[in-house]
């Protein structure tokens, strides 16, 4: 049963490794971004839970900016998607467009409170 | 002890309704009130704020003989010239320039005044106020008075149009509409009716004269009066806006009344001393501050000192305190409101009483020599034989002339507060201690004042201690001061004071320690022992220390009081406070700094992770545009994201928030022209991909 599972795992990984090499570069980048993004969110609260979290301001600030640009990533790769139907109409430069102006209203916000 | 109190206070309640208060002395007007003038009327540029002011100002220095008119002059008359020649020019005008010129004297063409006169009498001729009627009468006199000449051909009509606004209690209304009667305009009236008379070319109808007399004499009917004497005119109604003081209103009658006087035959019916006590009113105002007011003070004593009915004579002293050590002269001087002599009279002392020392002889009707040269009525009081105290010396003035009863107003009785001081010499001090059975256990030590020596005394708590003397005055009588204590002072620390009993002769005081054992809080040790003697009349009021008293006392039991608190140096409160230790927040536990910077190198891996990323996945940048302007666009585009990420970077750094958005909102408009014709260059070569 044990050797079983692990070669269904085996397999659902290989599966899973093939589908993905099919996504389109663009995708690609996308994905590699917020994996980006979620390490370094990963690593701020490795520090915190060393060194305490004063001041709190400042941890919020690094890790909200962290999960938000991820977060707008997401967004983009889901309007981007061609084979997402629901945003048919809507072009990839516009939902760009969107992407950056977000990202740069995120870190202004990130900024006035990083203190 | 509490009936003796009660009768105390109502026997001195009694004596106050009783006695008239004797007056503070009062002066006539002197060189205070000339260097008071000349600082409170201050042209800046020979020019005053208005000309009603200027004429204040000028009839103050005239009357007082100071001040330098000749820059005034310069800067005033042309705006007088103005005034006068000024086609619109309402009554009010007129008067005030007038007024000023008549003192002034400036140079003004004959041909203005007639024409002046002229508008005056068809202003008279149409007037139907008070106010109208009054400015014009009085302007047109001034113009009279310039040499211009100007005649009043209806004086009749127009007095019996002034007199038509009087009211039957001798008050005035201002205008027929207006119901409410003042005396100020009895006092305006009066004038405008007295200037009527100088101005009319032939008889005024002496019946109606002699109402007007009439009517004088029913508004002194409602004169007022203070305690010591003065009297005044007040208004009745006191309207808000328009009210006008005491000083104010008496000005206007004094001014209205002499004026009057000064144009009629015969006399008017006003007894002596009500014109005497409105001269103690206007006199005791001391130096008033306000200019107005001076103006008015002075105007009036100048009306009063060379009135009609009866000028009055001011009594002064220039001295209530007076020394028998010294043998001081009672000097009194005797003269008009502005100090001018008197004509010859005898300055009568009544009477002196006190209300103090019974025994002494009173001294009356003493006739006061007269120093010719000095001009002072003066008495010696050491053959009098006075003691010290305080006096109240009631003066009469008797005239040498008798036909000088009718032209000057003595002002009767007048009472005045004299301190009279002397030397108070202490007879027979003794100080001792005694035992509990009241018998000296040691003899009373005599002591002696003038040489300073300091007794040691000692005792315990069951024994007493006893002071006693006597006071004499230079006359040899017993004197009661105001202020005998006797201080015991323990290790110049806490303090004690006692009141001295006096009995017929002498003072003493007998502190009984066992008694005291509480009030002194049970302290032993050395007390120093102080006498304080002191009163007005005496001049050599002391504090001494008469020496020391060694006190051995029980141990005060439990429930003792402590001794209050000594009061602290009075002025260290103005010293530095004491510190304050603020108690902060203990400051969180911060991370070595290499800690810190290694994590910091920490997140910056995953951004070296994402760009070897980039490489692996084969990142290419064909897709950027080559034809010029969309590259150029495009470029500007990441500038433009690099430069609003440095904004960022700076914002952190040092920027405040509202640099921070007026250059983003900059940077944000360059950015969406860019970047909207990259991304639409962009959309539309990835259209035409598609479409090819």
């Amino acid at each position: 049963m044990a050797k079983s599972s692990s070669s269904d795992a085996q397999a659902l990984i290989r599966s899973l490794r093939s589908a993905y090499a099919a996504t389109p570069t663009k995708l690609k980048i996308i994905d590699l971004y917020v994996v980006y993004a979620i390490t370094t969110a990963v690593i701020q609260i490795v520090y915190m839970g060393i060194v305490g979290s004063f001041p709190f301001n400042s941890f919020l600030s690094g890790i909200l900016s962290c999960v938000g640009t991820a977060v707008l990533a997401v967004c983009l790769r889901i309007q981007v998607n061609k084979e997402n139907k629901e945003f048919k109409d809507l072009s990839p430069e516009r939902a760009f467009a969107d992407f950056v102006l977000c990202n740069l209203v995120l870190h202004l916000v990130i900024m006035n409170f990083l203190g | 002890m509490a009936p003796d109190h009660g009768s105390f206070g109502l026997g001195a309640l009694i004596c106050a309704l009783m006695l008239i208060c004797p007056a503070a002395s009062i002066r006539p007007i002197s060189d205070a009130h000339r260097s008071a003038a000349l600082e409170l009327f201050v042209p800046v540029d020979g020019l005053f704020p208005s000309l009603e002011e200027t004429y204040h100002a000028l009839r103050t220095f005239l009357i007082l003989g100071v001040g330098e008119t000749s820059e005034i002059n310069r800067a005033t008359c042309p705006v007088v010239l103005e005034k006068l020649k000024s086609p619109s020019s309402s009554p009010k005008g007129f008067y005030d320039a007038l007024r000023v010129n008549s003192i002034l004297g400036c140079q003004i063409g004959s041909e203005t005044l007639e024409d002046v006169a002229s508008q005056l009498r068809d202003l008279i001729k149409g007037a139907d106020s008070l106010m109208d009627f009054y400015y014009s009468v009085i302007g047109l006199l001034h113009v009279k008075g310039q040499g211009v000449s100007a005649v009043l051909s209806d004086a009749q009509g127009v007095f019996h149009s002034i007199k038509a606004l009087s009211q039957s209690d001798g008050r005035w209304r201002f205008d027929s509409n207006n119901a409410e009667s003042s005396t100020h305009a009895a006092g305006i009236a009066l004038e405008a009716l007295a200037g009527v008379v100088s101005l009319a070319d032939g008889e005024v109808d002496q019946s109606k004269i002699g109402i007007v007399k009439h009517d004088i004499v029913k508004l002194f009917d409602s004169i007022k009066s203070y305690d010591d004497g003065t009297l005044y005119f007040h208004e009745k109604h006191i309207d808000g806006s328009e009210y006008e003081g005491p000083l104010a209103t008496t000005a206007s009658v004094v001014r209205g009344v002499a004026s009057f006087a000064a144009v009629v035959s015969g006399k008017l019916n006003i007894p002596g001393d009500k014109i005497f006590g409105i001269a103690k009113f206007l006199l005791t105002i001391g130096v008033p501050g306000i200019s107005k007011d001076f103006f008015n003070q002075i105007d009036s004593l100048s009306y009063i000192e060379n009135n009609r009915i009866s000028i009055p004579l001011i009594l002064s002293l220039p001295s209530t305190v007076l020394s028998l050590t010294t043998k001081d002269q009672l000097k009194v001087e005797v003269t008009t409101v502005f100090g001018s002599a008197a004509p010859p009279l005898t300055v009568n002392l009544v009477q002196t009483s006190t209300s103090e020392v019974k025994n002494t002889p009173t001294v009356e009707n003493q006739e006061l020599q007269f120093d010719q040269e000095n001009n002072i009525h003066y008495l010696d009081i050491v053959p009098l034989k006075i003691d010290i105290g305080k006096y109240t010396l009631k003066f009469e003035i008797s005239l040498h002339d008798p036909e000088n009863l009718n032209i000057y107003a003595t002002g009767g009785r007048m009472q005045y507060l004299v301190f009279l001081t002397g030397y108070v010499k202490v007879d027979n001090p003794q100080i001792g201690v005694l035992d509990t059975d009241g018998e000296s256990s040691a003899s009373l030590v005599k002591l002696d004042f003038s040489k300073l020596d300091k007794v040691s005394l000692v005792a315990n708590h069951l024994q007493k201690m006893r002071l006693s003397f006597q006071l004499v005055t230079p006359l040899g009588h017993t004197f009661k001061p105001h202020q005998v204590y006797i201080k015991l002072r323990h290790e110049g620390r806490v303090e004690h004071i006692f009141q001295l009993e006096s009995s017929a002769r002498q003072y003493k005081i007998q502190l009984d320690f066992l008694a005291l054992l509480e009030q002194i809080y049970y302290l032993s040790g050395r007390y120093e022992i102080e006498l304080a003697i002191g009163d007005a009349a005496m001049e050599n009021s002391f504090l001494h220390i008469l020496g020391h008293i060694d006190l051995t006392l029980p141990d005060p039991p439990e429930k003792v009081s402590r001794p209050p608190p000594q009061s602290v140096d009075r002025y260290s409160r103005f010293g530095p406070k004491q510190e304050i230790l603020h108690i902060f927040r203990t400051p969180e536990k911060r991370p070595p700094k290499e800690l810190s910077f290694t994590f910091l190198g920490f997140t910056l891996l995953p951004l070296g992770g994402f760009l070897i990323g980039l490489l692996t996945l084969g990142v290419n940048l064909k897709g950027f545009p080559s034809s010029s302007l969309p590259a150029l666009s495009s470029i500007l585009f990441h500038a433009g994201i690099a430069a609003t990420l440095l904004l960022y970077g700076l914002f952190w750094l040092k920027f405040d928030l509202f640099t921070t958005l007026k250059l983003l909102g900059l940077l944000g408009v360059f950015l969406v022209f860019t970047g909207h014709r990259t991304l639409s260059y962009l959309a539309s070569t990835s259209t035409k991909t598609k479409t090819n």
